[in-house]
């Protein structure tokens, strides 16, 4: 309190003295033109040295990395909020891992938004400098965005026997990352629909989400782009996984369409929650594992599937290029593969578990999680559920435009 | 100090009087660490900045960004996002008034009847601020959420309609903004109401003034320097934010600020260095304006 009383009233001095007296001694005027002529001189030179910029793309040659593992036991972990177990203020699973392995590991919750942590980091990553992270955990297309620009370490299969063994096969090969050389689920989850039933019934379809009126204005869609074009392209009939530019277009357009309209109240990241909470949003398109942690308080939210489909996707742990523990890293990726650690993961976090026998393990865990088809969905579950069609580099930055556009009209 | 070299007109020619005969590079050296900052901080980034804005398009993190003097990002920058670029600044000079008509009356009850209050009342104003800008925000979101106490009552009152809504509209964004500048423009204020001397307000008395007179024809123009740098202390970051539309806006409330996050964040830097030039140019012109036609380019 007295630090913010002497900075205002240093500020108060400093206005009192910046009066008409200001002046002395150097000239404003020949201070000003000094500086001018300093800046010109500074400037130009570095204006001409700035002309564009270098590809970023890194690779084995360009940016081999040294792993530490051996003498250094520690780890840096940087994951989504409320992406891991808590009991209190511990994370039991964790300190299995760390009492097991005697690697100390620094958990961060860091990564709130797929674009907000690629612009973090892509300065570092794209001029072969570490980031100070030794495992990061990124949605499919980010994942996707950073190992075609060769920011991250490929990883030893033989380190990670439990990953090879109990990785469900579905996840398997993902185009990206065929073999996954450099990437190990972490969590999948579903994008649906949610609901708060004490301010309005049922909405079961995207159709309804964007037209019915009762909902005008209280609408809330993410500002995740493979989230929300997804179910534009759907309600286009077009397929999500294999579409033209053209329907890319169209699904634009009706997105547009919808924000004109004044249907949509809001884009939002994982903010969504506060707003569903409070009523402010009635209906909204919602990530699976947060509704159901949110129902726990709030019996009123729903999460339904929607008519016309759903968004299926991973996060997926790497190491970037630079992270001193590599091995370290793979045990940890590898011990979270156990089928009983995984059960105990998933009972806490709700989100698709990828992890093979987690079902089996999960009776010993919590038995009435076990037929909990968002964990642990059947073929049927996902019969309808679609993953976002792999982009190149161009594409993505004209279609993330595109989106950009839309949802700031 | 006396009162005359406040005295508007008296201070131009008080300074070069009282200028020194000789200049020494002293004076430069002094300097010199403010201008290094200066140089690292402002000279480099804008540079690049500016650099950015002319590089190819087409460009991405993939193939580099190639500097091709593509003017044309400029003439796209205004076409595509004109829109939010008036939509800030109409934004930004509305705030500054609220907070003008909300302020001056706050800082002059400070400065001028505060009595042995005075402290207690400027930490209220600075209290705020002891906690973050973003909590601040959001706790508006709280406030004017859709079945809180101020839409219930307003709706109640017939203010609003019974669908009516302050949340995810402009009146909230402004809000916000208004709020979160509010003590940038009370604070100079203060500082210039509070040097006011009382002398000459007796002495306009004396000479048959109306209260009205005296505050308008001695307190108002004495009080010029604080209003003008807290209004562009309060106009300028206004204009560039983009919290209070992300968190109380909606997608038709857009500033420029937002436009440029989000395009930055989809890779394209061209476009979004563009914009933050045109952004920076438009708020310099009309501080230039606004300087010198408020008279106090001493301040500045």
């Amino acid at each position: 309190m007295d630090t913010d009383r002497m900075r205002m009233q240093m500020l108060a001095e400093a206005l009192r003295a910046g009066g008409p007296r200001a002046g002395r001694g150097i000239g404003r005027r020949n201070f000003l033109r000094g500086a001018g002529v300093g800046a010109l001189a500074l400037g130009a030179p570095s204006l001409l040295a700035a002309c564009g910029t270098q590809s970023q793309v890194q690779s084995e040659e360009t940016c081999g990395s040294t792993d530490l593992s051996d003498t250094e036991k520690t780890l840096i972990f940087s994951n989504w909020p409320e992406y891991i177990d808590v009991k209190g203020k511990r994370m039991p699973t964790l300190e299995g891992f760390e009492t097991e392995s005697g690697i100390t590991v620094t958990y961060n919750t860091d990564v709130n938004d797929n674009n907000e942590f690629f612009g973090k980091v892509k300065d570092q990553l794209g001029a072969c400098e570490p980031i100070g992270r030794d495992i990061i955990t990124m949605t499919d297309w980010m994942a996707a965005r950073m190992i075609g620009l060769g920011w991250m370490q490929e990883l030893d299969k033989d380190n990670m026997p439990n990953v090879v063994s109990n990785l469900k096969t579905d996840l398997q090969s993902p185009t990206w990352d065929p073999d996954r050389t450099y990437s190990v689920p972490w969590q999948s989850g579903l994008t649906g629909i949610a609901y708060n039933a004490k301010y309005t019934g049922e909405v079961s379809s995207f159709e309804e989400l964007m037209t019915r009126t009762d909902l005008k204005g209280k609408v809330s869609l993410l500002s995740e782009m493979g989230d929300t074009m997804l179910f534009m392209l759907l309600l286009e009939g077009a397929n999500p996984e294999d579409f033209t530019d053209e329907q890319w277009s169209a699904a634009i357009g009706r997105l547009e369409g919808y924000v004109g309209s004044g249907q949509i109240r809001r884009f939002t990241g994982n903010d969504y929650i506060r707003d569903l909470n409070a009523g402010n949003v009635v209906a909204c398109e919602a990530w699976s594992g947060d509704v159901i942690a949110m129902q726990y308080d709030n019996p009123d939210i729903k999460w339904v599937v929607p008519e016309e489909g759903l968004s299926l996707w991973s996060d997926n742990m790497m190491v970037p290029n630079k992270a001193d523990h590599k091995a370290n890293a793979e045990a940890l990726m590898d011990y979270y593969y156990q089928p009983e650690v995984a059960a105990t993961l998933a009972a806490w976090v709700n989100y698709i578990c990828p992890v093979e026998g987690a079902q089996e393990a999960m009776e010993k865990v919590d038995p009435s999680l076990v037929d909990n088809e968002l964990i642990f969905p059947s073929e049927d579950f996902l019969k309808n559920a679609y993953g976002f069609m792999e982009l190149d580099e161009t594409t993505r930055q004209a279609y993330d435009k595109d989106f950009a556009q839309v949802i700031g009209a | 100090m006396s009162a005359a070299s406040h005295l508007p007109g008296g201070g131009a020619s008080a300074a070069s009087d009282d200028a020194p005969r000789k200049r020494g590079l002293g004076g430069y050296l002094l300097l010199s660490p403010g201008g290094l900052w200066l140089v690292v901080f402002f000279v480099v980034p804008t540079v690049t900045l500016v650099a950015t804005s002319l590089y190819d398009p087409s460009g991405s993190l993939q193939l580099g960004y190639a500097m091709t003097w593509h003017w044309q990002n400029y003439t796209d920058a205004v076409v595509d996002y004109g829109p939010q670029l008036l939509r800030s600044l109409q934004y930004a000079v509305i705030a500054t008034i609220a907070c003008v008509l909300m302020g001056y009356p706050l800082a002059y009850a400070i400065a001028f009847k505060g009595g042995r209050f005075k402290n207690l009342m400027l930490v209220a104003v600075i209290a705020p601020f002891f906690t973050s800008f973003l909590v601040r925000t959001l706790s508006w979101q709280y406030i004017l959420g859709d079945n809180e106490a101020v839409v219930s009552l307003l709706r109640w009152l017939h203010v609003l309609g019974p669908e009516g809504h302050l949340l995810a509209t402009p009146f909230a964004v402004i809000t916000g903004l208004t709020y979160n500048f509010l003590p940038f423009l009370v604070l100079p204020l203060y500082a210039s109401l509070e040097k006011v001397d009382r002398r000459l307000l007796e002495a306009a008395s004396d000479l048959y003034a109306s209260p009205f007179t005296a505050f308008r024809k001695v307190t108002l123009p004495l009080s010029m320097p604080g209003l003008v740098a807290g209004t562009l202390l309060t106009f300028i970051p206004a204009a560039g934010d983009y919290i209070n539309s992300e968190l109380l806006g909606n997608p038709t409330t857009r500033m420029v600020g937002n436009e440029i996050q989000d395009l930055f964040a989809a890779g394209d830097y061209p476009t979004a260095s563009s914009l933050s030039v045109i952004l920076m140019a438009a708020i310099v012109l009309l501080v230039a304006i606004y300087v010198r036609r408020a008279g106090t380019e001493e301040l500045v």
